[in-house]
This record gives C-alpha cells, structure tokens and sequence, in this order.
C-alpha cells in the first residue's frame, strides 16, 4: 500500500472523527480518541464498521485493544489493508 | 491516573447523568409481594421491570422442588463439578434440557453469562473467527473477548452487511462461529434467523443461538425462535438462561454435535467455578416443565404484550421494531428517559432505564418487561401512566 493511501485513511479517521465529537479538540495523529476525543465504546466500534466498508477490509474489534490514538489507528488500518 | 482514581472518574460520570437521590440502577428493593409488585422504599410498585416472562417466580411446583432439595442436599455443592463431583440433579437437567430440545447432549452451567463465555470460548480461539450482530449481549462480547478469536460484527439484524463481513474473510469462513440471539434484549427484536441460516449453510459455518429472552415465549412448547421458525435442526449450538422465564439462576447449551461433551474440560467458565446449587437446579427442572406445558401461558402473555405495546404505539411512542416482552420507549437523550423513568417510579411503576453507550444508536431507553401474571388492568394501568406522560418528555 502506498503513502497516499496511508494519507487517505488518515484524513478519512479525522474527518470521521471529527463528525462523531462535540469536542473543540483539534484532531490530530496524536489526538487520544478516548480520552480527549471521549468517544465511546459504541462510536468507535460503528466507526469501525465504516472503515471496513470503506477499504473493503475485516478489522478484529479485538485488535482495538491496544489502540488509543488515531495514528495508532491509522497503522492498524493500513497494516491489514496492505496484508488483504 | 491512579487505579482508584480511575474508579472516582467513572463514578462522576455516572452522577453527572443521575442527579443526587436517583438510584436508578441496582434499586434498593426491600420486599417482594408477588410476581407482579414490589415495596421499593415506601412504595408499593408494579413491576414491570424484571424478566419474569411466564410470572412463575412463586409457582408452588418449584418452590416445593427447591425446598425438598434443600432438605434432602443441603444449601450448595461447595465446588465445581470438575473438582467435586455432578449431583444426580445436575445430570437430569442437562438429559431434560437436550430432551427438549431434540439434542443429543446439553451442559448446564451456573449462570446465563458463564452459558456464552463457556460455549463460546470452548468453540473458538485464536486464529478463529467470531460473527457477531451489533447488538449482541455482553456476555457475547466477553465469551468473544475471553476465546481469543477475531471479533467482526455486522449491523443489528442486517443480513445484506453480515453477507458482506462473510464474504470478506474468504478462506477463513471454515473457522468461523456466528452469533445471533432470538430475541434482542435492547429493543425486544427477534433475529432474522432463516436468513442467517441460508448464509450460514451458503458459507459452511457454524451458529450459535442464544435463546436467552425467547425460551418460553416463542414457539408452542416454548423452546424460542427455533421453534417459532421450525429452524432448530438448522441450529448448532443453542444457549440460555434460567434467569428469564425458569425464574431461577443458571444457563445451558445444547447441540447434536458430540463435540459439546469437550467443553466440560477446556471451558473454564465451566470448570472453575461452583456448580449450581441444588435448590436451583430442583426449581429449574419443576419450571421447565411447567415452561414446556405453558401454552396458555404464553397465550396469555402475548395477549398482554399486545395490550401494552398497542397502547404505547397509539400515544406516539418510538417502540422497537416488534411487539413483545421486551418494550422499549426510545427517546432521543438520556434526560428525557430518565424524566420518564422517575415519573413512572412516583407512579409506583419500576421500570428499566437504559443509558447510551447500553442502549442502541446513541439513544435511550425506558423499557418495560411485560409477563404472563401482569392483569389487563394493572398494563391498562401503565399503559395509561405512559400516555399522560407522554407530552412531559
């Protein structure tokens, strides 16, 4: 996978995040999706589903467990996308 | 962030949505009457909030049952059945359960919760994979988490987005279990099932069905969606609980496939911990058989589901998708619920609250448990409590 696609997914996850917080918060690679961001369990595992649909990929929710900031995130994505 | 103050961050979260004096989970109840009303502090109340479906909490046949029990084996086993040993009632109840349900063999486990994380992580590990609807119950969720597999959900009762997830694993389908459940606690909803089984036989998988809300309410012996869909062979594991209608604590899975016998030594849900005692599985057994008679039970209670769910519909409630025992109210924020909630408990009416992230979709819920005990004037009652307090929210 190359690094424009790793860009897109990148701007997909802030755009998207963006959309799901009341927060002022700047979203940024470094953004905590949980504690600054305080999304959700639910929101996050729907945002999950998107991005499945999105790129046509199977995300393991477990696989989520390690992950707490959007550029943890977007590695996650890109990883499984770049096996598939 | 400490550990504690982890905790006290959580616990202000959870005032900032309750205001001071609200205890609207985990409610004191200081007396219970009968299977229909409670004193919660100094109220008499109607309840309407438990999951009494059949209302055979005070059934003479399994208090008798559970007293003789008691009498003739004491108050618990004291141990696992691994460790200490499966009591004769313990063996008859898992031969009733997969009698009942056509099966060649059942496990009983000591409750519903420990039903799904023992079947499930017995089943499936890591390199497996897990389908699970969005909306499934946290012991879905933590039977999932505990196996190891990989977890993939679809969007609640969708078959065309659970055709797309299965297609997406490709060659991993042959190591995949599908999760549905027969009815859905949130929204009292019944799963799709003919359709989840034309996918599940179309991609060679294996499903598990949790009857956990539809054991004796679906179906005329009561054995739930299976039955009400004539798709029980179709099924390959079922599990449940005796929590809902058998009134009583505990869960089992049955299945015609002889591998369900192997749990017994790899499930730890199953293994490590103490078995039921023997006045549960006596009333189990007493409730089982009056389940699977119940007919006019069920009758009875789906003419008061009926009642309810038309009534609230008519005043302009947004109800779940089908009328059942589980009715829920969904409201659009978490005050407007539990402005509702409060007004129906100073109606000495005990009802659900469910709070985002529990309740579906971001919204929130005040859902009510409808049973066969309930009289037409006790759900005219609330149904007309609900109507007056319609235009408040």
């Amino acid at each position: 996978m190359t690094e424009s696609n790793y860009d897109e997914i990148m701007q997909l996850l802030c755009d998207r995040l963006s959309s799901l917080t009341n927060s002022d918060t700047q979203i940024t690679p470094e953004t905590n999706m949980i504690s600054q961001l305080s999304i959700d369990s639910i929101k996050l595992l729907n945002l999950i589903m998107e991005i499945e649909d999105t790129f046509d990929v199977s995300i393991p929710i477990n696989a989520l467990t390690d992950i707490h900031t959007v550029r943890e995130l977007a590695d996650l994505v890109h990883k499984i996308k770049s096996a598939s | 962030m400490n550990l504690l103050e982890k905790l006290d961050a959580a616990a202000a979260a959870r005032k900032s949505l309750l205001p001071n004096g609200v205890g609207a989970f985990g409610i004191p109840i200081e007396e219970v009457y009968s299977a229909t009303e409670a004193r919660i502090g100094d109220r008499r109340v109607l309840l309407f909030g438990t999951n009494n479906y059949l209302g055979l909490t005070f059934a003479p046949e399994c208090i008798r049952a559970a007293h003789e029990a008691i009498d003739k084996e004491g108050t618990g086993t004291t141990g696992s059945r691994m460790a200490n040993g499966s009591y004769f009632g313990h063996r008859a109840l898992e031969r009733e359960f997969a009698d009942f349900y056509q099966c060649s063999s059942g496990i009983v486990f000591t409750t519903g919760y420990q039903a799904n994380l023992g079947t499930i992580s017995g089943l499936v590990g890591p390199g497996d994979t897990v389908l699970i609807d969005g909306d499934s119950h946290a012991s879905i969720y933590d039977g999932c988490i505990l196996s190891g597999a990989d977890i993939i959900r679809f969007k609640h009762n969708d078959m065309v987005d659970m055709e797309k997830r299965l297609r997406r694993l490709g060659d991993r389908v042959e190591t995949t279990l599908i999760i549905a459940e027969g009815i859905y606690s949130m929204l009292g909803d019944q799963a799709p099932l003919a359709e989840i089984v034309k996918l599940k036989n179309a991609y060679n998988c294996i499903l598990l069905l949790d009857e956990a809300h539809s054991l004796g309410v679906l179906g005329e012996t009561g054995q739930g969606l299976v039955e009400k869909t004539g798709l029980l062979k179709e099924v390959d594991f079922i599990t449940g609980t005796f929590s809902k209608s058998l009134c009583s604590i505990g869960g089992f899975c049955v299945s015609n496939h002889p591998q369900l016998e192997q749990l017994r030594y790899i499930s730890h849900p199953y293994i490590f911990t103490a078995s039921p005692s023997p006045a549960t599985i006596a009333s189990t057994r007493a409730a089982l058989v009056l389940l699977s008679k119940g007919s006019d039970l069920r009758k009875q209670l789906w003419s008061n589901c009926t009642q309810l769910y038309s009534q609230l519909e008519e005043t302009g409630y947004l109800l779940g998708p089908d009328p059942g025992p589980v009715i829920s109210a969904i409201l659009d924020t978490p005050q407007q619920a539990l402005q509702l909630w409060q007004s129906l408990l100073e109606h000495n009416i005990y009802v659900n609250l469910i709070l985002p992230p529990a309740a579906p979709e971001g919204k929130s819920l005040v859902r009510c448990s409808v049973n066969a005990a309930h009289t037409t004037e006790q759900i005219k009652y609330v149904g007309d409590t609900f109507s007056k307090l319609y235009n408040m929210i």
